[in-house]
């Protein structure tokens, strides 16, 4: 609790200037990290109850209510093709800053911030077949801990199945 | 100076006044001696050219100024009104919106002169001209080069019969009539505002009958050093002259009684006074008996005319759309807040009496707080009908028919955002009656119809929803040439197209790229309208259906509903999840047992008091469980549109509440079904199911 509310202050105070670095969160998803590129970040809420919406894809789980407004949430775990979440304690929804609106993804936790000179990333192209490596732009080298760093463009894409 | 600032009150008003004009100009064609008509033609072109001058808008300055100088005429009588003018006056208009479209998209009226239209202008002004006996445009150059200072030079003035007139009345009544010069200082550089508040002055003393030049050439400093009144009042000449004077920047201001018969173009006039004369004196003795001189005075004053005929203007404030949705969302937030609180409280349980009496009254005070907001934002759709009556005079001559247009109810209200909508897919309708549906003189001779053919425009309001009807008295839609295009076209097969019912063969008419015109028009029949028209009734979430009869004419129902963003809605549950039902589409809600439901054609329907209506599970439609077994009672929300109906069977109510409609965003591609979200007391959403769509 204590690590989430020191991260969402930082998301509010995200304005620090870093140089050519950017400060990622990063999530676990499964046994993989994966980093989210802080400025895209609106905010993270814990697991809520949510209304499932009939007649659309399944990775869209539902929508919440976010202080009065409407948010959709999806699971980022179907949507890469992964197995279904397991919603535990530290499941949280991040609600990501869209040009269509806000639109929250459910992980199975999030775990730090850490800030990756652009030297730390080497970027990665999709691999072409559909799976979780057409969602991720980059690799970021953090001490001896692999990131992979989500593209969020391609992960709020419709499937276009 | 920076009027950019300005920009968004000009294109406003300048639509309102051309709205106006046409409106006007459409009415003089009817009554071409309309004198209040006339009127407000001229004060509607004048402020055109003044805020076009305001603002730096030289061409369309300059047409109006033209268009007001051909009114100003015919305001006095020079000029009648002939068709070819109001049909120069329309071009004037279309010319004029062309600018106004241009400073609306770029801020610049464009480079078009419109010269032709000025020319043509200036042609019906002296064409006018030469018939009038004297033009007070003309008469102010010649004197100020004729006479050298003016002595006695309201001798000169021309006068016209009505102004004579009114200075025998004034006479009469035993006030006193002055002419007065007025030449201002040489050295004055701000001539036309010196001017202005020397006939402020004087008419602080009395009534300004003439002036020459005209109070509108002096006040746009049309004139050299001095202007002349004629002047009724009931003080002497000394103080009306020491009112002038003491207007600083004046040279000299000289003044006598004004003897009639002196005045240069009084002969002409007397002749025709004369007859006015015996008119009158018949008049006054029938008028006696009242003894009301006054107001008997007032009323053959007909300089005075444009007092009574100005309208009753609105008092009312421009407000910023945004402005509104901020309020109209604090609104919301409060209904929101409110719900919280009827639901907090039913769970504290039976301990808190006062609060629900609170509670009751907030209510009752966010319900008329909300239909406040609603109303503030409702306009009346004469905004966007008002254009209509000159489109359809316009059409009538493009394709040679003879039509009218009646219309009705145009005060009827809609939402801000439904009004500004509205106006193209009901101008599609209009044409498409006019072009389509409205028969040639010839076979509307032989069917025995009136030649000239009626389109009807009403508009009405019918529970929740605005009702707009376009009717046509003309030939119907043809089902069999639209089945035989339909055919053609591919869109469907020979065989599908014998079982289609009369409707579903209308319907077809809504299809993209679907045009029954057997030839291309100008007007209508290039595939584009009908599809158009309900995919923008759609998205304003209502509909559109049509009635037709062959041979008699058809009739396009649109129906809207009345607000956007709050709604009054049915809880119900499904398969243990909420839903809310616009109240506005439900008519009953039914006990139906199991045994009571038949099959026709493998559908599920009852038999409603003589009714047969389909039921549709929403168990079935939204994917989930029913919770109740099949043996139960069935819970049917029997809901209408238009004239069809259909049955909800849903498991459990919850009851009437207000809800907040909120968009489900984008990235939920919405079912068609259901149109948006509503967030609940506790805090949950719950999805709105739209009955239309679920029909």
């Amino acid at each position: 609790m204590e690590q989430l509310r020191s991260i969402n202050e930082l998301i509010d105070g995200k304005k620090a200037d870093l140089g050519n670095a950017i400060q990622y969160i990063v999530i676990r998803l499964g046994e993989e990290q994966f980093g989210i590129d802080i400025r895209f970040i609106d905010n993270i809420v814990r697991m809520q109850r949510m209304t499932r919406v009939p007649k659309v894809p399944e990775y869209l789980k539902g929508v919440i209510n976010l202080r009065g407004e409407v948010i959709p949430v999806m699971s980022i775990r179907l949507k890469m093709g992964l197995e279904v979440d397991e919603i535990t304690k530290a499941t949280r929804i991040i609600i990501l800053k869209q040009e269509e609106g806000n639109m929250g993804i459910i992980v199975d936790e999030v775990k730090e911030v850490v800030t990756l000179s652009m030297d730390d990333v080497e970027k990665m192209t999709g691999s072409g077949k559909k799976g979780k490596g057409n969602f991720i732009s980059g690799v970021g080298k953090h001490g001896s801990e692999l990131i992979s760093l989500l593209d969020l463009s391609t992960i709020t894409l419709e499937d276009n199945e | 100076m920076d009027v950019s600032q300005y920009l968004e009150i000009f294109l406003d008003e300048t639509k309102e006044h051309l709205q106006n004009l046409n409106t006007q100009i459409l009415n003089l064609e009817s009554d071409p001696e309309n004198e209040n008509t006339i009127n407000e033609i001229f004060r509607a072109a004048h402020s055109l050219k003044g805020m076009a001058g305001t603002m730096g808008y030289e061409r369309m300055k300059t047409l109006t100024h033209d268009m007001e100088n051909v009114f100003s005429e015919v305001r006095n009588g020079k000029l009648k009104v002939q068709p070819e003018m109001i049909d120069v006056l329309f071009q004037c208009l279309d010319a004029l919106e062309e600018y106004t479209q241009n400073i609306q998209n770029s801020a610049d009226e464009g480079t078009n002169d419109n010269q032709p239209i000025i020319d043509r202008l200036n042609e019906i002004l002296n064409g006018g001209m030469k018939a009038a006996p004297a033009a007070p445009a003309a008469a102010p150059a010649k004197e100020a080069s004729v006479a050298p200072a003016g002595e006695e030079k309201w001798n000169d003035i021309s006068l016209e019969e009505s102004q004579v007139r009114v200075i025998h009345e004034a006479m009469k009544m035993g006030k006193k009539v002055y002419g007065i010069n007025v030449v201002v200082q040489d050295s004055c550089i701000l001539k036309a505002a010196r001017a202005f508040l020397v006939f402020k002055a004087i008419e602080e003393k009395g009534e300004i009958i003439v002036s020459s030049p005209s109070a509108q050439d002096v006040e746009d400093e049309r004139f050299d050093k001095d202007f002349t009144l004629v002047v009724v009042t009931d003080n002497s000449l000394a103080d009306v002259i020491k009112a002038a004077e003491n207007v600083s920047e004046i040279a000299k201001v000289t003044g006598d009684n004004l003897v009639l018969e002196k005045n240069k173009n009084y002969a002409a006039i007397e002749a025709n006074l004369k007859a006015y004369e015996a008119v009158t004196e018949k008049q006054s003795k029938a008028v006696a008996v009242a003894d009301d001189k006054g107001t008997k005075a007032a009323a053959k004053t007909p300089e005075k005319k444009q007092t009574p005929g100005k309208p009753v203007v609105n008092r009312t404030v421009r407000v910023d759309i945004e402005k509104l949705d901020v309020l109209m969302n604090l609104v919301s937030e409060l209904i929101i807040a409110k719900n919280s609180l009827v639901s907090a409280s039913s769970l504290e349980g039976t301990t808190s009496g006062g609060v629900n009496e609170h509670i009751e009254y907030l209510e009752s005070v966010t319900t008329n707080l909300h239909e406040s907001v609603m109303k503030v934002r409702m306009v009346p759709i004469e905004s966007v009908v008002n254009k209509f009556p000159r489109m359809i005079r316009d059409l009538s001559k493009t394709l040679n028919k003879k039509m009218e247009l009646y219309m009705t109810g145009e005060e009827t209200e809609l939402d801000r955002t439904v009004v500004d909508e509205i106006g193209d897919p009901l101008m599609h309708l209009l044409r498409n009656s006019a072009d389509h549906g409205l028969e040639s003189a010839e076979v509307r001779a032989q069917r025995g119809k009136p030649e000239v053919g009626s389109i009807f425009l009403d508009a009405y309001q019918d529970g929740n929803n605005v009702v707009i009807e376009v009717r046509d008295d003309g030939n119907g839609i043809d089902t069999e040439a639209v089945k035989n295009k339909a055919i053609e076209r591919g869109v469907i097969t020979p065989e599908q197209a014998e079982n289609m019912t009369d409707k579903e063969i209308v319907d077809l008419l809504f299809l993209p790229s679907f045009s029954t015109a057997k030839k291309v028009t100008d007007v209508s029949g290039r595939g584009v309208g009908l599809d158009v028209v309900k995919s923008k009734i759609e998205s304003l979430s209502g509909e559109v259906e049509v009635k037709t009869k062959l041979g008699e004419g058809s009739t396009w129902i649109i129906r809207l509903p009345l607000t956007l963003a709050i709604i009054q809605s049915l809880m119900v549950v499904v398969g243990g999840e909420k839903y809310a039902i616009s109240l506005g589409s439900i008519q009953t809600i039914e006990d139906i047992a199991p045994s009571e439901i038949k099959l026709v054609q493998n559908e599920e329907v009852i038999n409603l008091r003589g009714t047969v209506l389909p039921l549709i599970r929403l168990s079935e439609v939204l994917d989930v469980e029913s919770a109740k077994s099949p043996e139960d009672n069935l819970v049917v929300v029997i809901v209408k549109k238009g004239d069809k109906m259909a049955g909800l069977v849903i498991d459990e109510l919850i009851g009437q509440q207000e809800i907040v409609i909120k968009s489900l965003g984008k990235y939920i591609k919405q079912t068609k079904f259901i149109s948006g979200a509503t967030i609940l007391g506790d805090g949950e959403v719950a999805l709105i199911l739209d009955a239309n769509a679920l029909m």
